[in-house]
């Protein structure tokens, strides 16, 4: 079987992002990039179903400049099979993703794909829904368990909702988005780290695909959001009380 | 004419707040458009709920009953919910940006050919909005391009619709392919609660790492929750650890709450839990640790061990309430 999971290239989610002061970008000076948290569960996962099931190949993407390389080292680190960095300059729009993504699953034949269910950096929690539907493939996202069926033609999938944990059942080839609880990355080894240098990693334009990658949305600016005024500590629960009460009057 | 199409969720017969929110943002779209704002209510048996649905602000509501959705699954109602879209001439399909509309609105996109924009908290025009990046520390002005406009609104930046003059209900039908027909629903395991619901109260107690337990989550913190009457909210450090279930979590990428009063609990401050709840108007921390993140954004702070000042907390509340 194969399967296809993104390695989205962000800053490290611990960073303090600063807005540039004329709107245009974030400040990205001294920023340090990492693989978005949630592909590397998808990765994870990816990685335990080879584990499971003989003959898996993991194929992992990335989408941006020759930098994106990074990630694509670490998931292949991590036991990716071999790698896809479509270069393509400035900001792709989720839909755009979805397209270059399309095409790389429809040239590969992919059975299954796994992203993470949004990037750390946009945070629009799109792409996979709609690669998912460009594909007509049933999906399931924010899945916290993934059970694939004996025959890899269909998977079982418990998601994180709002009220609880839903099941669905669907045949494969499907969209997966994994949410943080789906598995616990690991750590790429040394030894893994070392291999990683020798697999495959293509470079492919992204005008090569011959796809649309046109945005339909456009960031027009960027500003902080409004600052919360400073509070004040206050010395114990009676006085606390007080003060919600008389002072905030929320209780 | 720029009509604008809110998919109306129900659940259990009832619409919750993050449906009448939908409404507000829908009908301010409708007015940047020029043009009405309708609701979409799919389902299977749900026409009985139609009547209150257009009672709320909606000049129509468009029933849809199919067996096909008796269950959300995202293939089936992204093709019935694009189907009314095309079918009505819309110009935008908005949602809110719950678990079921951040599931299925992308796809209606690519079904429409629309622009998407998500988690959208304020409406400037016609075909632009601001929306939270980067766990909210920044908010980016977006403008979709196109005829046709798909959006998801952040629950907590709109009121709830109020009653108004009752709408039209007409009753539709779809053809939903087989090929758009392969997910199947199998359970839902829904957390039962006496509680407010968290997405909707007015004061929010959050427990963290700090309660060491899922046992005194139910021995420190569950007395004070409901001594104010409120919904209990945890951190993602909290649900990890299995103190709680994943349906309390609070943050970048759990629930976005933005209650009269948060109250953090041994919550330290990590910058994905402030993206859940920092549109709050009174936030008070308790924490041991003076330099806890969390007591930047908080109007109230107090220093000490919660395992002594909750129990206090909670008799200090008890008293004013006068029990």
């Amino acid at each position: 079987m194969k399967i296809l999971v993104t390695a989205k290239r962000v800053p490290d989610p611990n960073s303090a992002i600063k807005v540039k002061p004329d709107g245009t970008g974030i400040v990205t000076d001294g920023l340090k990039y990492v693989v978005n948290p949630f592909d590397e569960n998808a990765i994870e996962e990816a990685l335990k179903i080879k584990e499971k099931v003989s003959g898996t190949e993991v194929v992992l993407v990335s989408i941006g400049d020759k930098t994106a390389q990074e990630q694509l080292r670490t998931g292949l680190a991590m036991g990716g099979d071999r790698a896809i960095l479509v270069l393509a300059d400035g900001e792709l729009d989720s839909l755009g993703v979805a397209r270059v993504l399309q095409k790389i699953v429809e040239t590969e034949k992919a059975d299954l794909v796994l992203l993470g269910k949004q990037a750390i950096d946009d945070d629009s929690n799109a792409a996979g829904q709609m690669l998912a539907e460009l594909l007509a493939w049933p999906q399931a996202t924010f899945a916290s368990k993934v059970e694939l069926g004996g025959d890899q033609k269909s998977a079982t999938v418990t998601r994180e909702v709002d009220g609880g944990l839903e099941t669905l059942s669907l045949p494969l080839p499907a969209v997966i988005t994994a949410d943080l609880r789906l598995n616990e990355p690991r750590y790429a080894s040394l030894p893994g780290i070392m291999k990683a240098r020798k697999k495959e990693l293509k470079e492919i334009p992204v005008a090569d695909l011959g796809v649309d990658v046109k945005p339909k949305l456009k960031v027009v600016k960027l500003q902080p959001p409004p600052a919360r005024q400073g509070g004040r500590k206050v010395a114990s629960v009676q006085e606390l009380v007080e003060v919600l009460h008389s002072e905030a009057k929320v209780i | 004419m720029g009509n604008v199409l809110v998919l109306a969720e129900q659940s259990h017969g009832k619409f919750p707040k993050t449906t009448l929110v939908a409404i507000t943002a829908g009908l301010a779209a409708a007015g940047k458009n020029g043009g009405e704002c309708h609701a979409a209510l799919l389902g299977k048996g749900v026409e009985g709920l139609a009547a209150e649905l257009a009672a709320h602000g909606v000049k129509k509501v468009l029933v849809v009953d199919d067996p096909a959705l008796e269950h959300y699954v995202a293939d089936a109602w992204s093709s019935a919910l694009a189907q009314l879209a095309k079918d009505g001439g819309y110009s935008v399909v908005l949602g809110t940006a719950t678990a079921v509309g951040k599931d299925l609105l992308p796809r209606v996109a690519v079904r429409l050919g629309a622009g998407y924009a998500s988690d959208v908290t304020g409406i400037v025009d016609g075909n632009t909005y601001l929306r939270p990046m980067w766990a909210g520390n920044v908010i980016a002005t977006v403008q979709l391009e196109g005829p046709a406009q798909v959006v998801s609104v952040r629950a907590t930046a709109f009121d709830a619709a109020g009653t108004g003059a009752a709408g039209a209900v007409e009753k539709k039908s779809v053809s939903i392919d087989d090929a758009a027909k392969k997910t199947k629903f199998v359970d839902y395991a829904e957390t039962k609660s006496d509680r407010p619901v968290l997405t909707e109260a007015s004061i929010v107690v959050s427990g963290g790492r700090g309660l060491k337990s899922g046992e005194n989550f139910t021995t420190y913190l569950e007395p004070l929750v409901d001594a104010l009457g409120a919904a209990m909210g945890a951190s993602r450090a909290a649900v990890d650890a299995g103190f709680v279930p994943n349906d309390l979590q609070i943050g970048q990428t759990g629930k976005v709450v933005a209650p009269t009063l948060y109250i953090a609990v041994g919550i330290s401050g990590a910058i994905q839990h402030l993206a859940g709840m920092k549109d709050s108007k009174v936030i008070v921390s308790i924490n041991k640790d003076e330099e806890a993140p969390i007591f930047q954004i908080s109007d109230y702070g107090l220093v000490g061990d919660l395992f002594k000042e909750v129990p206090a907390l909670t008799e200090e509340v008890k008293k004013l309430k006068g029990h």
